[in-house]
């Protein structure tokens, strides 16, 4: 390949001190084969305009910082290899159903309180005493969870949610997988007060398996399965409900 | 940037990884009074403890003990360890384990429901838990989700700490941080602090470190008083990925993986690292023997065969080959699945068919803010944990599966003395402190948005690319004299170039430019550590090799270095401290098939 081609990116740009409406900024980019679109932002910021703001950290696909719309899809921008998109333009925005911070840079706080509400942890009265050494769980009762355990709350499924855009209060699906993946614990005791949460919003009931969510899902860890397994937990819980007393049950 | 708030709690950590997270529940936990603020300056499920991948090691198994894990640890740290803390490690990582599973972390498991564990590197027997190949991406997750129980850990996500704040008797009482959001300065009180913001592999060009670990605790500590422990010591990882230094673990050669030169020859038997048995033969892979020899060593044996022109060379540099292939794909999916994720999306290459080219990596710095086995450091009230900090458990080369123990071991331990230290010493004076924010707040506006910065000609990019070469050709697996001496010039020069660094951004809301820049005096500080350590010790130890100096002199460097900061910011002052020997008296470092044998 001749050492000149180059690739156009084209940025959404938007600042809140200056801007009252989003633009887009064009950049040409060196092309390698080897790059990913993270790489060619992180090329423009050091060498052409250190004013493009932008999250990254890890550049392996682990820490979720990165993800971005590309060309309209939502992506970890540090898997996104240029040679995908060559020789065309790459559109690149921020995650979609979320406030925008700054050019590429999302505000994720709402997002953390719906992390927070499904009460991700072990919930059982011994957890911290030690002395009777580690909980037994077996390999098939860990692969019960192991998929819901695998989210690197990267945010990609709540852009592709149809949900998630209309309705605020939704959960959404990384969170619905997080609550389903301790309700799925062997350890856990937790899944009555947990399922509460989680079952409390209408909209909840307003997710109708369209998967989109799964699709995106860079790790595999398919949130639409995880809801519609919490919805069916869920009617389980409903109908105890009726049979025994509040508590008693699970 | 307008105005500097105010933020009061009983204990301050900085960073939110790991160790930071251990920390917080620690005090949370044992305190559920007390008030913990969690500064970090990513959210803390973004720290770098979630790309670690093999293990954490930890004696569980009834043919294992605690005295071969000390052994072992004291014996890859090449005798630079101390002892006393190592004891305290050992003896304490298994509670801290198990508390771990308590509170969720998905480890892999036996038929039976027990925990299982791997061989790793250096380690007489196998004691690596592990949870598949993302054990620190599911430690962090289990950590950080934890920590949402308690009502009384505060979060500072997305705030950038640049300076410690320390009241009239010298008592650390807080930071000054930048809240990235809105540029904002905030002034986060305590009564007492610990610094938990991890390594500083970005001071090197290939690394497999995030974006994020440049050494900004570090560099704080260092500029507030706090020596730098035995920062010569770099880990080099011998798996890296060519071009991008992603990680391939350990646990591929613990699972089985082997190493071959160009000609398919498992040249680490050509390097005292013991015979090879067949891939195939029931007590493959042998421990503390071939591809399980320890990390400095495997390197050292790269550069070597490189040497000897025995290396592929690639665009990305000359590479050995990683063979995984006699383990087939059942294994590989279930063991070491992330590695085949990783080679497949960033080597093209499918380890079910094909052995993964690999090279030395920058992974680990050994050294770190000097502290105690209390996690303690010379400033009253202020502690450290995890990468950031040298206890010193590590010495001259850490094992794998230590560093993700360890998070756990001294997070909890400086959580614990930060909150004791809180109780004892409750009194403070906030103007003072709020004062020293203030002053903070000016000189990150003079310095970055006023003149020279704002018309300056340098470039924070080049600025980096030139330390990050001078630190690779000066600092790397070999060191000399003059490798060396060009490094440390260099640094200096690069030093007073930095102070004409230019920012295209001089605006308030979430100016990563200037955090950028931040992190680049904080490398430039931490990278002056390394290269002034390394030029004054003159011998070979573990990851420290010497060509000029190539034996290991315990008359005289049995012992940790201290790096001072000088105002001037000219070379540090280096002092030296013994290393503690309670049991075991150096000897000589050996693997291979007698290398259990070889203890007194």
């Amino acid at each position: 390949m001749p050492d000149n081609e180059t690739i156009t990116l084209e940025l959404f740009r938007y600042h809140p001190e200056t801007d009252s409406e989003p633009r887009f900024q064009s950049y040409d980019v060196p092309y390698d084969e080897d790059w990913v679109v993270l790489d060619a932002i992180n090329w423009i910021k050091d060498y052409v305009d250190g004013s493009v703001t932008h999250r990254w950290s890890c550049r392996m696909g682990v820490c979720g910082s990165c993800g971005m719309m590309v060309n309209g899809e939502p992506k970890l921008t540090c898997a996104a290899f240029l040679k995908n998109y060559y020789p065309f333009p790459i559109k690149v925005e921020p995650l979609v159903n979320f406030p925008v911070e700054r050019d590429l840079v999302v505000d994720m706080e709402g997002f953390m309180d719906k992390l927070q509400d499904v009460k991700p942890y072990i919930i059982r009265d011994d957890v911290n005493d030690t002395s009777g050494g580690e909980y037994r769980q077996s390999p098939a009762e860990l692969a019960q969870y192991k998929q819901y355990s695998m989210c690197i709350n990267c945010m990609l499924c709540y852009s592709a949610c149809p949900v998630v855009g209309h309705e605020d209060e939704f959960l959404g699906p990384a969170a619905l997988a997080l609550g389903h993946r301790y309700n799925k614990d062997s350890r856990d005791q937790g899944q009555s007060e947990r399922l509460e949460v989680m079952l409390s919003s209408e909209a909840m009931w307003g997710c109708t398996f369209v998967g989109e969510c799964s699709v995106v899902c860079p790790k595999h860890v398919d949130p639409a399965g995880a809801i519609q397994q919490a919805k069916a937990m869920g009617a389980q819980e409903y109908f105890k409900r009726f049979v025994m007393p509040k508590g008693a049950g699970v | 940037m307008s105005h500097v708030t105010t933020h009061e709690h009983d204990v301050i950590i900085i960073g939110g990884g790991g160790a930071g997270l251990r920390a917080a529940i620690a005090i949370a936990e044992e305190n559920p009074d007390f008030s913990v603020a969690c500064v970090s300056k990513v959210y803390p499920m973004r720290s770098h403890t979630v790309t670690a991948e093999g293990g954490a090691a930890a004696v569980i198994k009834d043919h294992d003990s605690l005295e071969d894990h000390i052994y072992d640890t004291i014996s890859g740290a090449d005798w630079l360890a101390d002892q006393d803390a190592v004891e305290y490690f050992v003896n304490r990582a298994p509670r801290e384990m198990i508390q771990l599973e308590h509170w969720g972390c998905p480890w892999s498991r036996k038929p039976d429901g027990t925990v299982a564990v791997r061989p790793f590197g250096g380690m007489k027997i196998e004691r690596t838990w592990f949870a598949a190949d993302k054990t620190g991406f599911h430690m962090l997750h289990s950590l950080f989700q934890t920590t949402l129980k308690y009502g009384n850990i505060v979060r500072y996500d997305e705030h950038f700490a640049t300076k410690l704040l320390l009241d009239d008797e010298g008592r650390c009482r807080g930071c000054a941080a930048i809240e990235l959001r809105t540029g904002t300065v905030r002034a986060v009180l305590g009564k007492s602090v610990i610094i938990c913001t991890g390594g500083a592999g970005k001071a090197f060009p290939f690394t497999t470190n995030g974006a994020i670990k440049t050494g900004d605790g570090m560099a704080m500590a260092y500029q507030a008083g706090v020596a730098l422990k035995d920062m010569e010591f770099i880990q080099y990882h011998p798996t890296g990925l060519p071009g991008t230094g992603i990680l391939i673990t350990e646990a591929s050669r613990g699972e089985g993986g082997i190493l071959v030169n160009k000609d398919g020859h498992r040249y680490l038997q050509d390097y005292d690292l013991g015979q090879p048995l067949d891939v195939n033969d029931p007590r493959h892979p042998q421990k503390r023997a071939m591809e399980l020899g320890p990390r400095d060593k495997l390197s050292q044996c790269f550069i070597k065969e490189k040497n000897a022109g025995r290396t592929i060379r690639t665009r990305d540099g000359h590479v050995v080959h990683l063979d995984l292939r006699h383990l087939g794909e059942k294994k590989i999916d279930k063991r070491i699945p992330f590695v085949r994720e990783l080679a497949r999306s960033y080597a093209g290459i499918d380890p079910v068919h094909q052995p993964i080219p690999v090279r030395p990596v920058v992974h680990y710095v050994m050294g770190g803010i000097d502290v105690d086995s209390n996690s303690a450091t010379n400033i009253p009230g202020l502690y450290a944990a995890g990468e950031c900090a040298c206890v010193s458990i590590n010495g001259a080369n850490r094992l794998g599966s230590n560093s993700l123990t360890e998070l756990l071991v001294f997070g909890g331990q400086a959580g614990t003395h930060a909150a004791r230290f809180a109780m004892d010493h409750p009194d403070y004076d906030v103007s003072a402190l709020l004062a020293q924010a203030g002053d903070e707040r000016d000189r990150i506006r003079r310095t970055y948005f006023s003149s020279p910065h704002k018309s300056g000609s340098e470039r924070i990019a080049v600025i980096r690319k030139e330390l990050h070469e001078s630190m690779e050709d000066g600092a790397g697996i070999y060191r000399d004299a003059d490798s060396l001496e060009s490094t440390c010039t260099k640094i200096a020069e690069l030093r007073e170039r930095y102070a004409n660094v230019a920012l295209d951004d001089h605006t308030n809301s979430f100016n990563t430019e200037l955090t950028a820049a931040l992190e680049l005096s904080s490398l430039l500080d931490v990278a002056q550590s390394m290269a002034h350590s390394a030029m004054q010790r003159t011998e070979s130890r573990g990851s420290h090799q010497r060509l000029d100096h190539p034996e290991r002199n315990d008359d005289d460097f049995l012992a940790h270095s201290l790096a001072y900061h000088q105002e001037d910011g000219s070379a540090p002052r280096i002092e030296y401290r013994p290393v503690t020997i309670t049991k075991w008296p150096p000897g000589a470092r050996t693997y291979g098939a007698d290398s259990g044998l070889k203890r007194e």
